[in-house]
């Protein structure tokens, strides 16, 4: 059996408000994917449509989706929270591999305007164990707050540190014409008493500690290298799709200073692409919030635990630093349109390795690497790509 | 003929209950007697929380139910929320937090009159039963 690659990326722009319906803003993102990839509907013969359910009144989303992109083979339907589509992505390497299809469609896609911003935080509350924890009134800021704290009383995190993960994002969110938040923000916007980027969510996170809802879809075509040789451009190659989960319930977690689904995610991902930390040239990691990004280094070995906010501090992850991650903005600066978030981290890492991303590119990179992480580590994701 | 009874005791769970019945319902009675009961199970002394019926381990239905509020946790982490979900706008701010109890751990919220610049991750805290209104119940960590 032979690799399986992508041959198309597309991603609407991320917005508060998207104009269009849930399929016709899927259709964005599948249309940009088609002309990328320089393929046609007809020539892919099945779809897998990842969305959290609720936030539209849309049920059982794929077929429509489906219809809707003139997609005629059988429609599959992937959901892990805020991975759902790099899950879509690990589905359609296993429906290609597996030889029932030879190219697939995974669409990621999430209106999250035609609700208020309350509803759709107890929306995201009940993506826990809705019986033992949504009845205490959960929320996802709180959630990732909860880890926030522990690594302060560990390991001395401060809340400038994950100020500096947000300045970052804001270096770069400015130069994508995606990004719902494309303003620059400075250490002293993020950290001064009077700012309202300093007011408190859900302590110790703080309003510039936070991504924001957004409208959006993605598209990511993957292909068999059989059917890549009759299409007319090169494929990135998908080298390893790690998946691992944790305990909805956080009374059953080990510790609240890493994710562990993240960590297993990586290690079978590196071990799956033969390849190891060094190798990792740029990365996508889920920075819903800043302090996701930093256990994000932790998880994946670029950092030892505790050690993330040194990798910040010294600017590590910059453009032209050793590992440069989230060069598109990140999700702090481009949304978390939650179904739309995974296509659209490896829509950024595709067009790096095709040396394709203008401003943001970095130096001839050979493998890339995208976290995406469901819930607060439920489901972890790590997909490994390679030129 | 009498219409069949459905037991949805759980409905009285925390400040909005998404769930109204379930085999673990006597845990809202416990809760009317002052105590938060977890479970174990006899066979393999496996102790749950959330509390459950059925046995992971040996697959068996047998667990026990036990009291925690005699025993003493140790706060693990915690985070004081000042935005909160539909429905639970009249309880901000609220601290939400987990308790370890060696052998599990409880996820919960912190009493609402326990100062904020007391609370400390590694502090020994209980687990008490607390009123909420319209008759609902739920359980608050406080310093031992
Ligand atoms: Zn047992």
């Amino acid at each position: 059996m032979g690799k399986v690659g992508i041959i198309g990326v597309g991603q609407s722009v991320f917005s508060r408000s998207a104009s269009g319906s849930f399929k016709e803003l899927a259709f964005e993102a599948f249309k940009e994917a088609c002309q990328d990839g320089q393929i046609s509907a007809q020539e892919i013969d099945a779809s897998v449509t990842c969305s959290a359910p609720e936030y539209d009144k849309q049920r059982s989303p794929s077929a429509l989706v489906a219809e809707y992109c003139g997609l005629n083979g059988p429609a599959f339907y992937a959901e892990t929270l805020c991975s759902s589509s790099s899950t879509g992505v690990r589905l359609a390497y296993s429906l290609i591999k597996s030889g029932l299809h030879d190219a697939v469609a995974v669409v990621g896609v999430q209106k999250m305007s035609e609700i208020s911003s309350a509803a759709s935080q107890e929306l995201m509350g009940r993506g826990t164990d809705i019986q033992w924890e949504s009845p205490f009134g959960t929320m996802m800021p709180a959630y990732y707050a909860l880890f926030a704290q522990a690594h302060m009383a560990k390991y001395g995190l401060t809340n400038e540190d994950m100020a500096k993960v947000r300045v970052k994002s804001s270096t770069y969110g400015p130069l994508n014409d995606r990004a719902v938040f494309r303003k620059s923000l400075d250490l002293e916007t993020l950290t001064s008493p009077d700012s309202k980027m300093t007011a408190p969510v859900a302590a110790p996170l703080r309003v510039g500690d936070c991504c924001a809802n957004a409208d959006g879809s993605s598209c990511v075509i993957v292909v068999s290298e059989e059917k890549a040789k009759s299409l007319s451009r090169d494929p990135v190659w998908i080298l390893g799709v790690g998946a691992a989960i944790d305990s909805v319930n956080l009374a059953s977690r080990d510790n609240f200073t890493s994710l562990p689904s993240a960590i297993n995610a990586g290690k079978a991902a590196y071990k799956m692409a033969g390849v190891t930390v060094d190798d990792i040239d740029v990365a996508e990691v889920h920075d819903c919030f800043t302090i996701a990004e930093l256990l994000a280094y932790e998880a994946l070995g670029f950092a030892k635990p505790g050690q993330g906010k040194e990798m910040i501090k010294n600017k590590e992850t910059y453009l032209d630093g050793r590992i440069p991650v989230n060069v598109d903005g990140g999700l702090l600066s481009k949304g978390h349109p939650i179904g739309a978030t995974g296509g659209s981290q490896i829509r950024t890492i595709v067009k790096q390795l095709r040396g394709e991303a203008g401003e943001i590119q970095v130096k001839n990179p050979e493998i890339g690497l995208v976290h995406n992480v469901g819930g607060v580590g439920i489901y972890g994701n790590v997909t490994i790509l390679g030129r | 003929m009498a219409k069949r009874e459905i037991d949805d005791r759980f409905k009285k769970f925390g400040t909005v209950s998404f769930t109204s019945i379930s085999k673990v319902n006597d845990f809202v009675d416990s809760l009317e007697q002052g105590k938060v009961m977890a479970t174990r199970c006899p066979d393999c002394n496996i102790s749950y929380f959330p509390p459950r019926v059925d046995c992971q381990n040996c697959l068996g239905s047998n667990n026990e139910w036990f009291d925690t509020t005699e025993k003493e946790g140790t706060l693990a982490t915690f985070s004081k929320m000042k935005y909160g979900p539909v429905g639970f706008e009249d309880d901000l701010p609220y601290t939400i937090a987990v308790l370890d109890f060696g052998d599990f751990k409880m996820f919960g919220r912190i009493d609402n009159n326990v100062p904020d610049d007391s609370i400390k991750i590694g502090m020994k805290m209980r687990v008490h039963v607390n009123d909420l209104q319209a008759d609902q119940k739920n359980f608050v960590f406080k310093p031992a």
